[in-house]
């Protein structure tokens, strides 16, 4: 069993928990993921890691309650257990593998979409762990779905805030703002590194190729085991197939092929719509009344 | 019950085609005390058994069935239980129709004595009257690590703590048993009345297994012997990685990895409805490929409520699979499309399965495996309207282990290379057999592999202390 120590709600539907994981905590890197299975019954949920403390022996994960497992995970508090948290999976950063010169001539924007700041934050304080500041835009849709923005001030060098409706920070969305950046406040960057909705990293890769800025993205598809058995997590990457889960999450987001992947993110929607169904209405739609034959 | 005629073997009960069909409960019902008494008395006792032998883990076949014979349940449970961790698992799932079996001497005339169904008469007898497995007497004290819980790990792990050894299993996934657990379905191998007790039965002779360790990942072997006091380590890990045939259209959805279908079903138990992990049931459904994996998967789909065609590239007499498999799956319903090859998977606008484009085949010469190679032909393409495909045409080792290891040798199939009669590596003191070896192999092979193993460490951490 796996506790958990800290719990915090970072906005009306992102929690943040920090998991007691010896194993995970002193062995895991930015860049890497978890599975978390909450109990005996549960899905197997991979949540790429936020934040990990070696000593106190925790891993942090940060997700945002959207199907029936993440608003089931919600209603965790502190001092419950998961029954099941493994890892570290995948392979960590190119960051973590550069030594210091090669970091230190490197000027690095971060882009970080809604929850997608969560698996940013590790990789700018490994950084500036490494004495190395780097840029980081935080982009959602709106102020509420903002997050980490102070803990991320203290270890960039500089964040810019953006949402699409304008409700705090800058209005637009991160591409707006890299726009920005580049061409009026001539910034340079030799590296982007996109982490969130995977619309988001195309669109910004998009971009960066227009700009020649090399870009890495982290994809998070639908993965089962997490240790390359299930290759349900398969992309395709410069016209070769990689399971995201051995041989990234993180790729060159100038060679993916977005839309395959985000048409392969839609194979349990209604699934998972079904599985909210039933826990939201319990056994009532199996009366056939509604002639949806049990299944709506 | 009486023998009327001693060439023909005792039928077993199994549940009707039609009924099991829809539902993942167990095909076969298995021998009854009755029953077992009288198959066995058929067993000619030789003097040379040959059956023995023909099992990889030379179990004393005759010794266990005179037991059963006279009636003695539990003393043929300890005969098999000195030979075999997992008896109940093997009575299920062993092809003994090609090992001992295939050496009995009563099946030059007539039928084999069944002695994989005696074995699971026995095992299923003994859980039944909870009688355990005897525990080592004594301690020794040396601690062993044993990576992966399947049929070499637990085999491997038992037989050192039998011998006394402080033994850890380290399992990747959050149950215990390996391919018994996300590879084969519940109706061949039911989840809690055989695995998870023949697991229960290794913890009990003392062995510690340690669940969400990913060695290689959550810890290397090599911290393993330096850091958590381990003398000796046996890789067990199986071959996990699913191979995908490179044609276009393989990332659509609705084209699985036969894993991915059978872990989705058999370990996240998908096919339940208290079970939160999604499946895609298919409506109709093609599983390509034609071993034992492609007819679990195939029969899982049907038992989910699709119609289910296997598609293999060679004739039915190619087909890897054990010939009771594909006589059940007959029965079920399953068609087969033999002679028979995807050459594309086609995809709708939505990026959904719609169909597969495949291409008859017909055989020629004898290729590198003995079998005939089979060749297309020319012009005969057609279409198959399927919603779902199941890709099941074998697994390769993880290179996971190998690939954050010091020093541990690996063939170009990305086996780890060992000693047959050992398990010994490249590596002082690292130890491998099962799958991870051989690549996909039978439980039965992984566990003659372990217990090799086992002798060698025993062995090795023996002459050490001397």
């Amino acid at each position: 069993m796996f506790k958990i120590a800290k719990k915090q709600q970072l906005s009306n539907s992102i929690y943040l928990m920090d998991v007691v994981a010896p194993r995970v905590a002193k062995s895991c890197y930015p860049g890497q993921f978890v599975i978390v299975k909450m109990d005996e019954n549960g899905e197997r949920i991979p949540l790429t890691i936020c934040d990990y403390d070696r000593e106190a022996q925790t891993v942090t994960i940060v997700f945002q309650a959207v199907g029936a497992s993440t608003r089931k995970m919600a209603e965790y508090e502190e001092g419950d257990s998961f029954r099941d948290f493994v890892g570290p999976l995948g392979q960590e950063s190119e960051l973590v593998e550069k030594t210091d010169e090669e970091l230190q001539n490197l000027n690095i924007l971060f882009v970080a979409g809604g929850v997608g700041t969560a698996p940013v934050y590790p990789q700018v304080k490994y950084l500036r762990g490494r004495g190395i500041k780097a840029d980081c835009i935080i982009g959602a849709r709106n102020k509420d779905l903002i997050i980490l923005e102070d803990a991320m001030k203290e270890v960039a060098e500089n964040v810019y805030v953006t949402t699409d409706d304008g409700s705090y920070g800058m209005k637009g969305n991160v591409n707006d703002c890299i726009k920005h950046l580049v061409h009026n406040e001539n910034k340079k960057y030799d590296l982007v590194v996109a982490i969130g909705p995977v619309i988001m990293m195309k669109f910004v890769s998009l971009l960066t190729k227009e700009l020649n800025i090399p870009t890495i993205v982290s994809m998070n598809p639908i993965m089962v085991d997490g240790t390359g058995m299930c290759g349900a997590c398969r992309l395709t990457v410069g016209g070769e197939v990689k399971f995201a889960c051995v041989d990234g999450p993180e790729f060159d987001g100038h060679l993916v092929d977005f839309d395959e992947s985000m048409k392969r993110q839609q194979m349990y929607k209604t699934e998972e719509g079904r599985a909210l169904l039933r826990e939201k209405e319990g056994e009532t739609h199996h009366h056939g009344g509604c002639g949806c034959g049990g299944d709506k | 019950m009486e023998v009327k005629d001693m060439l023909t073997r005792i039928p077993v009960r199994e549940q009707e085609p039609e009924v099991r069909a829809h539902n993942f409960e167990e095909v076969c019902y298995g021998y009854n005390e009755e029953e077992a008494m009288a198959e066995a008395s058929r067993c000619l006792k030789c003097k040379n058994p040959r059956c023995v032998s023909g099992c990889p883990v030379s179990i004393d076949i005759p010794s266990f069935i005179k037991e059963v014979e006279e009636g003695n349940f539990e003393a043929a449970y300890h005969v098999i239980s000195k030979y075999s961790a997992l008896p109940a698992v093997c009575g299920r799932v062993c092809p003994q129709e090609s090992q001992c079996e295939s050496k009995c001497i009563r099946g030059i005339k007539g039928d084999a004595v069944s002695i994989g169904k005696l074995e699971r008469f026995v095992a299923d007898w003994a859980a039944e009257h909870g009688i355990k497995p005897k525990e080592a007497e004594a301690k020794n004290g040396h601690k062993v690590a044993v990576i992966g819980s399947g049929p070499s790990g637990l085999t491997c792990a038992g037989d050192l703590a039998k011998l006394g050894y402080d033994v850890t299993i380290f399992e990747a996934l959050h149950e215990a048993g390996g391919v018994l657990v996300y590879g084969i379905p519940e109706f061949r191998l039911p989840k809690e009345k055989v695995v998870a007790k023949e697991v229960e039965n290794v913890r009990a002779l003392g062995v510690k297994i340690e669940t969400n360790v990913i060695v290689g990942r959550s810890i290397t072997i090599d911290e393993l012997l330096d850091e958590e006091g381990f003398e000796a380590v046996f890789i067990g890990s199986g071959a996990g990685l699913p191979r995908f045939m490179g044609i276009p259209g393989e990332n659509a959805n609705g084209v699985f990895s036969a894993n991915e279908y059978l872990t989705r079903s058999n370990l996240m138990k998908a096919f339940r409805d208290d079970h939160d992990t999604p499946i895609v049931a298919g409506k109709k459904v093609a599983v390509v490929g034609g071993g034992n994996v492609a007819m679990d998967a195939a029969r899982t789909a049907l038992r989910l409520g699709a119609e289910v065609h296997i598609v293999y590239r060679r004739s039915e007499e190619e087909l890897p699979a054990r010939v009771e498999e594909v006589h059940h799956a007959k029965q079920e319903g399953i068609q087969f499309d033999v002679l028979t090859n995807p050459t594309e998977i086609l995809v709708d606008e939505n990026g959904w399965v719609k169909g597969i484009r495949c291409i008859r085949m017909e055989l020629g010469e004898p290729d590198e495996s003995g079998r005939r190679r089979p060749i297309e032909v020319e012009g005969s393409e057609f279409e198959m309207d399927v919603d779902t495909v199941i890709m099941s045409l074998g697994t390769s080792p993880n290179p996971l282990i190998s690939s954050t290891t010091k020093g541990l040798e690996i063939n170009r199939r990305k086996c780890i290379v060992a000693e047959e009669a050992t398990g010994k590596t490249s590596k002082e003191a690292v130890y491998a057999g099962g799958d991870a070896v051989t690549g996909a192999a039978t439980v039965i092979l992984a566990m003659g592999a372990g217990k090799h193993a086992a002798k060698a460490i025993d062995e090795f951490l023996s002459n050490k202390d001397a």
